[in-house]
């Protein structure tokens, strides 16, 4: 199902919105070239409210979801959270002998493991943690890792994406490229890439959903999602966006996921955290 | 005189069935093209199905998308119907960056479903 001939197209020299990507492109002419493209599409829209997702340019679905934030429904999730960071685990340590650095650490992730030679993305982080204390694992997509994420990603407000890719592991480029290939890869039975809607259509409405910019998809998780009635991770809408367009989702957490992540993220670099958020 | 009445009343027979055969003949193709115009506006609603209204404004679908054109007077876009029918069949052989679903070649409808469809997206 794969269009290799338009993802030919795309990542060699895709137009976005009349700026140019080339495939010797690094990161952050990549980020830069969204960000032409976007700006091109919606000279009013200020840098810094690329973090509030499609609600920069949605002005009636920013006046309901202004109304959500007075009164956050991801609120108790963070006080769940903070209880988990808190709670020692059988062995007598717990989250805070992981992260010595306290609980605003969402800015540094993901990153490149170089050890593991892989994404390291915050929820593998967690279960890793878990996991090495002798306690059982979350789920990746629904459940309690949505309160330990809340709480962090609450305390990590106002910190700034910034993320570099190493340059003495060309692993971690490659990384980064996969994560970019996936992203312009048409798949499904539907054939949409990430790209289709969230870059070349950006802002346009399919029924009377708008469509977000890809530059601030990252800023704000977990977020509360009022059709799925709880918070639910970022991997969780990589997934609900596959099934949409009638592809398999792939694992939550598994390695192509991590690379979208990873480039995704790459893509924010500049813009402050604001998790966790609330969506309709 | 009575010969010549007879072959006029038999012109006029002749006539009447002539007539009502070219009134009787439209009406028959008409009707059975107004089915596949229903059905075809069945598919091209139905969300599972065409889901035309996700993205096209057209007839009296509600809350329309608007990432495709609005569809309206198909027939000038389209003088040719089977341009019609290859653009729903394959929207990525006119134009490779098309973010329409190709609804033949990705078997999303079948062969008779995308013929009803072209019938009424015609009919536009």
């Amino acid at each position: 199902m794969i269009n290799y001939r338009v993802l030919k197209k795309l990542v060699a020299a895709a137009l976005v919105g009349g700026f140019v990507i080339t495939a010797q492109a690094g990161p952050e002419e990549d980020r830069q070239a969204f960000v032409d493209s976007y700006k091109w599409k919606f000279p009013n829209v200020p840098m810094e409210e690329y973090v509030n997702g499609v609600y920069a340019i949605d002005k009636v679905g920013r006046e309901n979801w202004e109304a959500i934030e007075e009164f956050p429904p991801y609120e108790i999730f963070i006080d769940e959270g903070l209880t988990m960071w808190e709670k020692p685990f059988a062995n007598g340590k717990s989250y805070k002998d992981c992260f010595p650095e306290g609980p605003g650490i969402a800015h540094k992730y993901p990153h490149w493991d170089k050890q593991q030679g892989m994404v390291m993305t915050l929820p593998l982080a967690l279960n890793q943690c878990l996991e090495a204390n002798g306690e059982k694992p979350l789920k990746y997509k629904k459940g309690p890792i949505n309160n330990i994420l809340s709480y962090i990603a609450f305390e990590s407000r106002g910190q700034v994406t910034n993320l570099e890719i190493p340059q003495d592991d060309p692993r971690a480029m490659e990384a980064y490229e996969e994560g970019k290939k996936f992203y312009f890869t048409r798949r499904g039975q539907l054939n949409f890439s990430c790209a289709t809607c969230h870059l070349q259509n950006t802002g346009m409405q399919v029924r009377t959903e708008i469509l977000s910019p890809s530059v601030g998809h990252t800023t704000h998780w977990p977020v509360y999602r009022s059709k799925w009635g709880t918070v639910g991770t970022l991997h969780r809408r990589f997934s609900g966006c596959n099934n949409n367009i009638r592809a398999k989702a792939l694992e939550a957490q598994g390695e192509q996921y991590r690379n979208l992540e990873y480039f995704l993220t790459s893509l924010s670099n500049g813009l402050e955290l604001n998790g966790p958020g609330a969506r309709k | 005189m009575t010969k010549h009445k007879k072959s006029l009343a038999s012109a006029a027979g002749t006539l009447a069935l002539l007539t009502s055969a070219l009134l009787v003949i439209p009406t028959l193709s008409a009707a059975e093209g107004t089915g596949n115009i229903d059905k075809g506006k069945a598919i091209a609603f139905g969300r599972t199905q065409g889901n035309c209204v996700t993205c096209h404004m057209m007839d009296d679908g509600e809350s329309p998308g608007n990432l495709g054109p609005p569809l309206i007077a198909m027939k000038a876009r389209y003088p040719d119907k089977a341009k019609l029918r290859a653009q729903i069949w394959d929207p990525t052989a006119a134009n490779p960056e098309s973010a329409m679903v190709p609804f033949g070649i990705y078997k999303v409808l079948t062969e008779q479903e995308i013929d009803y469809l072209v019938d009424y997206i015609w009919s536009l």
